[in-house]
């Protein structure tokens, strides 16, 4: 995902540079390829290949309980999800628990990085502590988050002093998978933005205040506008994260009480039912999702990712 | 590199390729006694680990079981199984495998045929239901090693008699409810096999069912299926359900009864060696009675559950592995199983035998007092529909039913049948 874009900058580049190459640009190039084969080989192999035979798998009936009724069907799988009640349903949950947790993460993220950024002594350890939560397995963050939530042995009933039994409804489950999620990936959220924030010069906001801004002015009409492709991609790195959630939610809820997402139905699919068929439509549809995604925010918000990596635009 | 040498080099690196797998599958021949890999979840106390000591002792050298441990989870259990088995793994040579599985396995070639001159030899004297659990398309593929069946357990200080329908049990709740006694209805509401248990139960009881007898048609008779679709939502938003209905399990139910809260409760044998260890004092004033029926006058019938245990269709050992199947699930060690780990006995005759009726656990207190009212419930029992398609039928029913106090039973009758309709096709999301 993240590698297509970059190869599409490089491409236009190329594109731009080609009428008047000299025969050391050319070798340059040769050599530059030649340097890059083995990378390039590996990407083939360990994503292309999958990715392809997935594509070739949704196009087939195929269940592995069934072997004999293999056949080639065309799209007649993705036409069975997309005219599914259930696929529809599913991204709704999905979108619902990725608008909600990255626009929250977004918020505690600023705030955080920015503590982060002002932090004056204890600098590594204040980083440090804010990283913890990112650097717990998914899985075992979900089960403390379930055993915590869990009416009979969790504490959070004690804190707040209600027998609520969390995960038998849906405001309440949605409730617990969001704020698991939110704990969990803020600090990768404010390590981005704290490299947003290192991209502020120090003398423009102090030209703003010299100029009689207000903090929030300065906030608001320099800081943010000066951290925007940072920010931009800090969100679109999460959003796309967001989308393919799933660990939380099979620990959780193992998707009852509508909190199913299409990664859940991808897994249900494939590897309870067996059916690879239409278990690989539903995986593909998610992949296309995602690229969506990522186009909809290099396109239509002007993400630029080459910038973030502090190369020239 | 000349061409000669590098075909040379590539066959070096395939042979050592090969026996390197070939070592690491062929794991069976040590010391020329040919291993054998239980897959099994070992039920409390290791009491399989017992059967297998016994089993490997009788087989003088000539074959050795190995337990392979699985999750304590159905749903894990048959999810690793099926993932290996599609791969054509040769190391399952033996499984324990749930009754709802076998028509899935068999008709994808994953088990094999029980050998025809030992089938009378398994089947003789064991119940029918679960000969016939582990039967698909009239061949055997298993052989039979515990069942199990629900049965209402309910209090004698709340109530003295046991309900006999589902809208009396109701009723009687209500009572205990003006009362101020605890009146709670305890049963397995989440989304899993569980709820299917509970439906299954109810559409038996009411005299439907959910595919014909080969398993290929939907039947949902109209009339019981809503019926029991009624019951389901009728318990589920009354002030009786249990809190978490919706995501209650066997497990969560036992801890509701134990905490003295509850007046019903519909659940397996478990809860009673446990509430006796637990909760002593609500023990002592808890009774059993059959599931109770849907309509007045007409007798319950609960569908049954239990473990088969199969033969790899990939293993290297098929002959040995029927043999120590024959040992693992023979007598002594189903009394074993029951003694130990309160799994209920396949063979008939065990339910009138001593060893088992009047075991005593190490607390002295009765471990199958119900043994006569359970053969009872399983002499009427049901299975679960027996089809190739059977998860996707589970599915199906389980996102229809699911949260059961949302239940519409006259819309939900054509819902569910279009459901288990699709699923019985494969086709289409569940």
């Amino acid at each position: 995902m993240t590698a297509a874009t970059p190869a599409a900058a490089a491409a236009t580049r190329e594109a731009m540079t080609k009428k008047g190459l000299s025969a050391r640009a050319r070798s340059e190039r040769k050599l530059g390829w030649m340097l890059c084969a083995p990378a390039v080989t590996v990407m083939l192999i360990v994503t292309a290949y999958p990715i392809a035979y997935a594509v070739w798998l949704s196009m087939q009936r195929y269940d592995l309980r069934f072997p004999d009724d293999r056949g080639f069907v065309g799209f007649d799988n993705y036409s069975a999800v997309l005219g599914n009640s259930l696929w529809w349903r599913d991204l709704i949950n999905t979108s619902v628990i990725m608008v909600v947790s990255v626009a929250i993460e977004l918020v505690l993220g600023f705030a955080l990085a920015f503590v982060m950024h002002r932090a004056i002594f204890g600098r590594g350890l204040v980083r440090s502590a804010i990283l913890v939560p990112y650097g717990i397995i998914t899985v075992v963050a979900a089960f403390a988050w379930r055993f915590a939530f869990s009416p009979t042995e969790g504490f959070v009933n004690g804190l707040l002093n209600t027998d609520q039994s969390w995960f038998t409804e849906s405001w309440s489950s949605y409730l617990v998978i969001i704020l698991a999620e939110v704990w969990k990936t803020t600090p990768f959220m404010s390590l981005l933005l704290l490299a947003g924030f290192t991209l502020v010069p120090d003398d423009a906001v102090k030209a703003a205040r010299v100029d009689g801004a207000s903090a929030s002015y300065r906030l608001r009409k320099v800081i943010i506008p000066l951290m925007k492709p940072a920010i931009l991609v800090a969100v679109l790195f999460r959003t796309m994260d967001a989308f393919r959630i799933f660990d939380s939610v099979f620990v959780m809820t193992r998707g009852a009480q509508g909190t199913e997402n299409v990664s859940i139905l991808g897994y249900k699919t494939l590897v309870s039912r067996l059916n690879l068929g239409l278990g690989s439509a539903v995986s593909v549809l998610i992949f296309v999702c995602v690229l969506i995604i990522a186009f909809v925010f290099v396109k239509g918000f002007g993400t630029n990712l080459s910038q973030q990596r502090g190369e020239a635009p | 590199m000349p061409l000669a040498r590098r075909s040379r080099l590539a066959a070096l690196l395939v042979a050592g390729a090969l026996a390197v797998t070939a070592t690491s599958c062929g794991g069976d021949d040590e010391g020329g006694t040919p291993v054998l890999k239980w897959y099994a979840r070992d039920e409390a106390g290791g009491v399989f680990g017992a059967a297998i000591e016994d089993c490997n002792a009788a087989a003088e050298g000539r074959y050795r079981i190995e337990l392979a441990p699985m999750p304590n989870n159905a749903d894990e259990q048959r999810e690793q199984l099926v993932r290996r088995l599609a791969a054509q793994d040769g190391d399952i040579d033996l499984m324990n495998m749930d009754v709802i599985w076998t028509a899935e396995f068999a008709n994808a070639g994953w088990i094999r045929e029980w050998p025809e001159d030992q089938v009378e030899a398994v089947t003789e004297g064991r119940l029918e239901n679960a000969v016939e659990s582990a039967s698909f398309e009239d061949r055997l593929y298993g052989i039979p090693l515990n069942t199990n069946a629900q049965l209402l357990w309910y209090r004698t200080d709340l109530t003295e008699e046991p309900p006999a329908t589902w809208d009396e049990m109701i009723e009687m709740a209500d009572r205990l409810e003006a009362d101020g006694e605890p009146h709670d209805i305890v049963e397995q509401g989440q989304r899993y096999e569980g709820l299917v248990v509970w439906f299954a139960s109810l559409l038996a009881s009411a005299g439907g069912s959910i595919l014909n007898e080969e398993g290929t048609e939907v039947t949902l008779e109209e009339e019981p299926t809503r019926r029991a679709l009624e019951v389901l939502r009728d318990v589920s938003r009354s002030s009786h359900a249990m809190p978490a209905l919706a995501t209650a399990q066997e497990d969560q139910g036992r801890q509701a009864w134990e905490s003295g809260d509850s007046a019903f409760m519909v659940n397996y044998g478990f809860v009673w060696p446990s509430a006796n260890q637990l909760a002593p004092d609500i023990a002592e004033k808890m009774a059993w009675a059959p599931f109770p029926s849907v309509e007045p006058d007409v007798e319950s019938t609960v569908v049954a559950g239990g473990f088969n245990i199969g033969i790899g269709a990939y293993g290297d050992h098929p002959d040995l592995a029927v043999e120590a199947a024959t040992c693992l699930a023979n007598e002594e060690n189903q009394t074993r199983n029951a003694q130990d780990a309160g799994l209920l006995p396949v063979t008939e005759a065990l339910y009138d035998d001593p060893e088992v009726t009047e075991a005593e656990g190490d607390d002295g207190v009765k471990l199958f007092p119900y043994a006569a009212e359970m053969k009872e419930a399983l002499d009427r029992a049901t299975l679960r529909p027996r089809t190739p398609f059977y998860n996707d039928v589970s599915l199906a029913i389980i996102s229809i039913l699911h949260p059961t106090a949302d239940i519409d039973p006259e819309a939900d009758v054509d819902r569910l049948r279009e459901a288990i309709e699709q699923a019985l096709k494969g086709e289409g999301l569940l």
